[in-house]
């Protein structure tokens, strides 16, 4: 790790908590409101790797723990690790890492359908598989309800994970910080 | 400038080390969760309530914790009434109240800087592997950069508003990750150059 390293993981987690700004988006249809934050853990994971990008998480899930209000709407501190969706706040740190892991191996195929199915598989499959199971147990439900209870949730990730694509791809364009020529 | 959530105050609660509180709550949440009864529940009900009573802490502070998590309480209990009885429902939604409100006295009476300082004294023990000032770095770096972060998130708005792309969130997230790296890079820079590393 070098100081560079540490400056990306700091700043990246700074990004996390500005995305707290973003306006929610209200699908229609649906009716369930679709934060920008939780695109935190895709794009840290596909710009910065899976080391670096699951430890900038961890730093902005230690620093809500801290007491800092970062997630959207303003809520921090130890209270948010007590709820029923706390699962999801950890899985974004191993969405990071699975996202980021992937995006090293596909680097030089990356292209925005790669981007995006490596976004979804990250950020959705493994993201939910940590996050509905906490909730059966925490909230003494079956899987399968829990998991009944996310659904809403999954259009609007799915639709995160095109738009992360979208940015992972443009930013490797313009400044890529993996792959064999600039790797840190 | 970050507002923290801290809640000014000299009570017996705010002057409790932070390090006894993090650990009177960890002893709360594992109890509640191993001896899953409602005895147990009411006691810990009580506690909680006592705390925030000695912390002079007042109903809307409790009631600002819970009031995100109203809906999923309400979807929680509606589905608990199906599935089960109302016994079930009102114990699943207490239990969630009172985790949350026992964790929430701690970050309403303990400072941030308490909190981080609490975490670097931890760290002194840390077995040596473990990089304890590159983790300070990065606890100041990140809580210093957020509210310059948050500053240019409202500058690239303001110019892709300018252009009319203010809808996209392509178009904002992008030139904020972009410059965020050359800064980044700079900073380093910067770092390294008063041999910090």
């Amino acid at each position: 790790m070098e100081t560079r390293d540490i400056v990306y993981i700091a700043l990246f987690a700074a990004i996390v908590a500005a995305l707290a700004l973003f306006p929610p988006i209200w699908l229609p249809v649906i009716g369930v409101p679709i934060t920008a934050q939780s695109m935190g853990a895709m794009l840290a994971g596909g710009v910065l790797g899976a080391k670096r990008g699951s430890l900038a998480l961890a730093l902005f899930v230690l620093l809500v723990a801290l007491g800092l209000p970062l997630l959207s709407g303003g809520r921090g501190g130890f209270g948010v690790f007590f709820g029923p969706t706390a699962g999801y706040i950890f899985g974004w740190i191993v969405a990071a890492f699975v996202i980021g892991y992937l995006t090293e191996r596909f680097w030089d195929r990356l292209n925005i359908f790669t981007a995006a199915l490596i976004c979804i598989v990250g950020g959705v499959v493994v993201l939910y598989a940590i996050g509905v199971p906490w909730s059966a147990v925490v909230a003494k439900v079956s899987v399968m309800q829990a998991l009944t209870g996310s659904a809403p949730f999954i259009p609007g990730d799915i639709l995160k994970a095109v738009i992360s694509a979208l940015v992972i791809v443009t930013v490797k364009r313009s400044y890529p910080l993996l792959g064999s020529r600039s790797a840190a | 400038m970050i507002t923290d959530l801290y809640v000014r105050g000299d009570t017996v609660v705010h002057r409790t080390h932070p390090g006894v509180k993090l650990l009177l709550l960890l002893v709360l949440s594992t109890i509640v969760f191993v001896i899953d009864t409602w005895p147990v529940l009411a006691l810990a009900t009580a506690f909680v309530f006592v705390g925030y009573w000695l912390a002079h802490l007042k109903p809307g502070h409790a009631w600002r914790a819970l009031r995100p998590v109203l809906i999923i309480f309400a979807i929680l209990f509606l589905a608990q009434l199906y599935l089960a009885d109302v016994w079930l429902a009102t114990y699943v939604v207490l239990r969630f109240a009172v985790l949350i409100l026992a964790a929430t006295l701690l970050t309403l009476t303990t400072k941030v800087s308490e909190l981080v300082d609490g975490l670097m004294a931890g760290l002194a023990y840390a077995p040596a592997w473990v990089p304890r000032e590159k983790i300070a770095l990065a606890i100041a770096m990140t809580i210093r950069f957020i509210p310059r972060l948050r500053d240019q998130f409202h500058d690239i708005r303001d110019a892709q508003r300018a252009r009319g792309l203010d809808r996209s969130i392509v178009a904002l997230l992008v030139p904020l990750v972009v410059r965020t790296l050359k800064d980044a890079d700079d900073i380093a820079r910067a770092i390294e150059a008063r041999s910090i590393d």
